[in-house]
């Protein structure tokens, strides 16, 4: 077993600043996915980004974190080829035993609270405009409950893709500072699970498979969330850097510029793409480009240098630009916010990256996790076998609950309800009533 | 084709856990997991082509 990591003074006080900057990165992707969703299911988009955080908080609070765990604490080990291997956290319901007291455990237990948080936020915007908002909850309840604590123990938790470089010989095990996988992947996978079981909204594809164009419905919501998601995420990023990854407090200013150039990076990145391509810069791609890049930068940002951060952003910008376009027209998946390329592709990446640019020397990293005698080598096999655990547990697991909770509780909203808007159908009510409305569309007439 | 590429998703991570545990450092061990991904990445090109438009209305 890991020993429970110390944080200096310095470092408890600047992890709990940074984490208390996480529900900007909240604030941001809600407004992104409103923005780029219909006028019509803006008030549901927005309060369903609230029940999201509100279930998942509560879910983690109930048994997430004791499955999720932190380094040093109770857990599960499967013996295989003589060596232990962690699985699974055996911590106590409802944070039993933990004293919420500034301990690096206690912030943990916050961090991983508010990640959940932003985790569940993802998908909402693939499922934007036809997603109800109980199967909302019935779907984060599964995530915060199981997905996403399962995958954060195996990484955070001291669990076995940690211990790869000390139980494996690979560098120092699976590295991932800010989330780019525990978060991003883990919420961008399971967006693409809602979108397959949800299908696409209605009058997305014609008969012959091309798809329309639905453009959000306000762009400066869209752009002013991402400028919020910045400062959450550079929260998310100094607050996992020092507590996964026993970042010097030092660091934090690094860690900071390297998430705003890589976001800048990817964001210039989607500007240049679009000119080029449609002759004008296109604000939605551009947007998911910047946004692709906070995601990517967040995997390694305490273990590169500037100029990295920016060619993992500038590529990151480019793979997103492109995989927007691909999921949208060679495999049929409707993601109005974009999610999916965002985070799933842009979270891949960003763990790639950490193989290819990280430098861990003078780091000591939580728990002892020191490089074996091959070195820091190995390091590129071990966030393989992290991407390999994303595609092969996460994806197929966040498919089937979600399947299951669909089979039980139908998770599209019926064909009346995307007709009238989410707002209208759910809520009973419009997020702008300045809008004039013609109430006899949406009422029963009497003749 | 949803369950094939759902069970090749399944194969290429055992593969992928098998390499990691029981292999030592070295060409096998690299190989076996090189190899295990690739089979994910078929089991998810499978996976993406059995849901065209599976429950969409497309009017």
């Amino acid at each position: 077993m890991m020993p429970v990591p110390a944080l200096s003074d310095l470092a408890v006080l600047l992890c709990a600043i940074a984490i208390l900057l996480v529900p900007f990165a909240w604030a941001g992707l809600s407004l992104i996915n409103t923005g780029l969703g219909r006028s019509r299911s803006a008030a549901h988009s927005m309060l369903s980004s609230l029940c999201a955080i509100s279930v998942g908080a509560f879910v983690y609070f109930g048994w997430g974190f004791s499955w999720q765990g932190y380094s040093g604490g109770a857990a599960y080990h499967l013996v295989v080829g003589g060596k232990g291997w962690s699985w699974i956290a055996a911590g106590k319901f409802l944070l039993r035993g933990i004293v919420l007291d500034g301990s690096a455990t206690s912030l943990a237990v916050l961090f991983g609270m508010c990640s959940v948080g932003l985790t569940a936020l993802i998908p909402l915007g693939t499922g934007g405009d036809r997603w109800r908002l109980g199967a909302i909850c019935g779907s984060t309840a599964l995530l915060a409950g199981w997905t996403y604590p399962v995958f954060a123990h195996w990484v955070w938790g001291g669990g076995w893709l940690a211990q790869l470089g000390m139980a494996g010989g690979m560098g120092r095990g699976f590295v991932d500072a800010g989330g780019s996988s525990t978060i991003q992947a883990v919420g961008g996978l399971t967006a693409l699970s809602i979108a397959w079981i949800l299908g696409p909204r209605r009058g997305k594809y014609t008969w012959e498979g091309m798809p329309s164009a639905i453009p959000g419905h306000n762009s400066v919501l869209l752009l002013l969330g991402c400028m919020l998601a910045l400062v959450g995420w550079i929260g998310l990023n100094v607050a996992g850097g020092l507590l996964f990854t026993g970042t010097d407090p030092g660091r934090a200013i690094l860690i900071a510029v390297n998430t705003l150039l890589s976001a800048a990076a990817a964001a210039l990145m989607g500007v240049a793409i679009t000119r080029v391509r449609f002759g004008k810069p296109d604000a939605s791609l551009s947007a998911n480009g910047w946004i692709g890049g906070l995601v990517a930068s967040s995997a390694g940002c305490a273990f590169v240098v500037p100029a990295e951060a920016i060619v993992i952003g500038g590529i990151a910008g480019m793979l997103v630009t492109f995989s927007v376009e691909w999921f949208e027209l060679r495999f049929g998946v409707d993601d109005p916010s974009g999610a999916i390329s965002a985070h799933a592709v842009g979270g891949i990446w960003g763990i790639l990256s950490v193989g290819i640019f990280a430098n861990f020397s003078g780091l000591a990293f939580p728990g002892g996790r020191q490089a074996t005698a091959g070195g820091d080598s190995g390091q590129w096999l071990a966030q393989l076998a992290g991407v390999a655990s994303l595609l092969g547990f996460v994806l197929p697991t966040t498919y089937a609950l979600n399947w299951l909770l669909d089979r039980a509780y139908p998770q599209r909203v019926a064909a009346e309800g995307e007709r009238q808007g989410m707002d209208l159908y759910e809520l009973g009510s419009g997020a702008y009533p300045d809008f004039a409305t013609h109430s006899e569309e949406f009422s029963q007439r009497r003749l | 084709m949803k369950i094939l590429g759902f069970l090749l998703l399944l194969s290429g991570w055992a593969i992928v856990l098998g390499a990691v545990a029981l292999l030592a450092p070295g060409g096998p061990r690299i190989a076996f997991l090189l190899s295990g991904i690739g089979v994910e990445a078929i089991g998810l090109a499978v996976f993406i082509r059995s849901h065209p438009l599976l429950r969409g209305e497309r009017d």
